[in-house]
C-alpha cells in the first residue's frame, strides 16, 4: 500500500481554482494606442491578471467577467467571443 | 493623506486563478486591502465564498496566513488570535512590529451567525480588524436571504421578495465607540484603501464594511460588479462614512448627497438591472413600490445626516 500523502497547509499558488482561463466565453482585447495607463482596470480586475507595467492579460487565468472592459474610461479593452470551434 | 493607484502596491495577495465566480467582488475588495495591508498580516475567514475561493488543496489563491474558523467564532478567534501574539510580544518570543489580524467574514457571519461574538469583541476593544463584505445574502450556499438583504429582494428563501428591512451593522458598530468604523465600496478605490490604512494604524477593534454586489445573487452581469458598486452609492442605497470613538463624518459622495450639493440618481437607475428586484419592475405597483424604496434612501441620508451632527 502506497503511504498516504499528508499536506497539513496549502501553499499559495496561482490556479488554485484550476485553469481559469478555461471559463472564459468572451476574452478582453487591449488596443494599447488607447490606453492612458490610468490602472482602473488593474486595480479592479479581479484576478489580478492585468499587469500594472504595462496592461497585458494573462489569458491562462483570466476569466473574462468583462469589468476591465466596463471600467476602462477610454475604452482601450473590447470583449471579443472565444473562437469555439 | 491622498493615495493615487499608482502608488498601490503591486503585490497580490490574492493570486490569479482562484476558485471564485468570475467578477467575483469579495475577491476585488480583497486584492486592495491586501494592498494597504502589506504582507504583515494574519487573515482569518468563516465559512463564506471567501473560504470556497480558497481552491483546492495543496494550492491557496491567498499569500497571506489565512485560518479557516468556524461560523459564529470571527470575534473570539481573531480576539483570541490577538491577545496569543501580544503575549508572545511580551514574553520576548516575538520580536518587530505586531501583524495585522483581521477578520474577511461575509454578511452572514457578520450580521446573523458571528454577530454576538463580533459585538463582545467591539466592546472589549481586542486589537484586530473586522472586515465584512457584504453581498446581501448566504451566496456561498445558494443565495439565502440575510439580515444584509435589503426589502423585496428576492433570494432562495424570499421567493416573492424580502418582507423586512436590512438590520444597520455598521451603525450598531459606531454605537460600540470603537477606535474606527468605516463603509466603503468597490468603485471608491481609494477611500477604501486610506480607510484599510488609516485603520492598520490605530490599535484596538476596528470594523470596515464593504459593499459587495454579487452578479449570481442578485442576477446581473458578471462585467458590472464595480458599475452596480457605483450606482448603490450614488442612489444613497449605500452609504460611505467613517466614525471615530463615535463621531460620524459622512464622505463624498454620500456627504454632497446628505447636503444636497449633488442629485440623487434614481433608486430605479440601481435596481432596474438586477433581476433580484425584477418582480417590482414587472409589478403594476411599481410606482408604489420605487417610491418606497425612494423613502427608504430619503431615511437613511436624513438619520445618518443628523447623527453627523452629534459631537
Ligand atoms: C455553523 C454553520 N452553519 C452553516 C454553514 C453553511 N454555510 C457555509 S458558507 C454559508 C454562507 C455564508 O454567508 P456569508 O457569511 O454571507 O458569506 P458569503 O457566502 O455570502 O460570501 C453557510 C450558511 C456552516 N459552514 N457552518
Ligand atoms: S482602464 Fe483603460 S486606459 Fe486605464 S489603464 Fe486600463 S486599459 Fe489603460
Ligand atoms: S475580463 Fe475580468 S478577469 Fe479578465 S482581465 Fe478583465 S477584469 Fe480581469
Ligand atoms: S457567489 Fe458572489 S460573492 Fe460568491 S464567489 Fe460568486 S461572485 Fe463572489
Ligand atoms: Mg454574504
Amino acid at each position: 500500500m502506497s503511504k498516504p500523502v499528508v499536506y497539513p497547509l496549502s501553499q499559495p499558488a496561482n490556479g488554485a481554482g484550476g485553469p481559469t482561463g478555461t471559463w472564459r466565453t468572451e476574452r478582453p482585447v487591449l488596443s494599447p494606442e488607447k490606453c492612458t495607463g490610468c490602472l482602473l482596470c488593474w486595480i479592479y480586475c479581479p484576478e489580478g491578471v492585468i499587469s500594472k507595467k504595462d496592461r497585458s492579460i494573462n489569458y491562462d487565468f483570466c476569466k473574462g467577467c468583462g469589468i476591465c472592459a466596463v471600467e476602462c474610461p477610454k475604452k482601450a479593452i473590447t470583449m471579443v467571443k472565444e473562437g469555439g470551434q | 493623506m491622498s493615495v493615487k493607484i499608482k502608488d498601490f502596491s503591486d503585490v497580490e495577495y490574492v493570486l490569479p486563478g482562484s476558485a471564485a465566480c468570475a467578477g467575483c467582488p469579495s475577491t476585488i475588495a480583497l486584492r486592495i486591502v491586501g494592498k494597504a495591508l502589506g504582507e504583515n498580516a494574519i487573515m482569518l475567514m468563516t465559512p463564506s465564498c471567501a473560504v470556497a475561493s480558497i481552491g483546492l488543496l495543496p494550492k491557496s489563491c491567498y499569500s497571506l496566513p489565512t485560518l479557516n474558523i468556524c461560523f459564529a467564532s470571527a470575534g473570539a478567534s481573531a480576539g483570541g488570535l490577538s491577545l496569543a501574539l501580544d503575549a508572545l510580544y511580551e514574553k520576548g518570543r516575538l520580536k518587530g512590529e505586531k501583524p495585522t489580524v483581521f477578520n474577511w467574514v461575509g454578511d452572514g457571519g457578520t450580521y446573523d451567525i458571528g454577530l454576538q461574538g463580533i459585538s463582545a469583541a467591539a466592546e472589549r476593544n481586542d486589537d484586530f480588524i473586522h472586515f465584512c463584505y457584504n453581498n446581501e445574502a448566504y451566496s456561498n450556499t445558494g443565495v439565502q436571504r440575510s439580515g444584509a438583504t435589503p426589502l423585496h429582494a428576492i433570494t432562495t428563501t424570499t421567493p416573492l421578495g424580502k418582507e423586512v428591512h436590512r438590520k444597520n451593522v455598521p451603525l450598531l458598530m459606531l454605537e460600540h465607540r470603537i477606535p474606527y468604523v468605516a463603509t466603503a465600496s468597490l468603485a471608491y478605490p481609494m477611500d477604501l484603501y486610506r480607510k484599510v490604512a488609516k485603520a492598520k494604524s490605530i490599535k484596538g477593534f476596528k470594523y470596515i464594511e464593504i459593499h459587495a454586489p454579487c452578479y449570481p445573487g442578485w442576477k446581473f452581469a458578471s462585467s458590472d460588479t464595480v458599475k452596480m458598486s457605483r450606482l448603490a452609492v450614488k442612489s444613497g442605497a449605500w452609504l460611505l462614512w467613517e466614525g471615530e470613538y463615535g463621531r460620524l463624518t459622512l464622505n463624498n459622495p454620500t456627504s454632497l448627497l446628505a447636503k444636497g450639493k449633488m442629485e440623487l440618481l434614481p433608486v430605479e437607475e440601481y435596481i432596474k438591472s438586477q433581476g433580484r428586484y425584477a418582480h417590482l419592475m414587472k409589478s403594476p405597483d411599481k410606482k408604489s413600490y420605487l417610491a418606497e424604496l425612494e423613502e427608504e434612501v430619503k431615511r437613511g441620508l436624513k438619520f445618518m445626516a443628523g447623527r453627523a451632527e452629534l459631537i
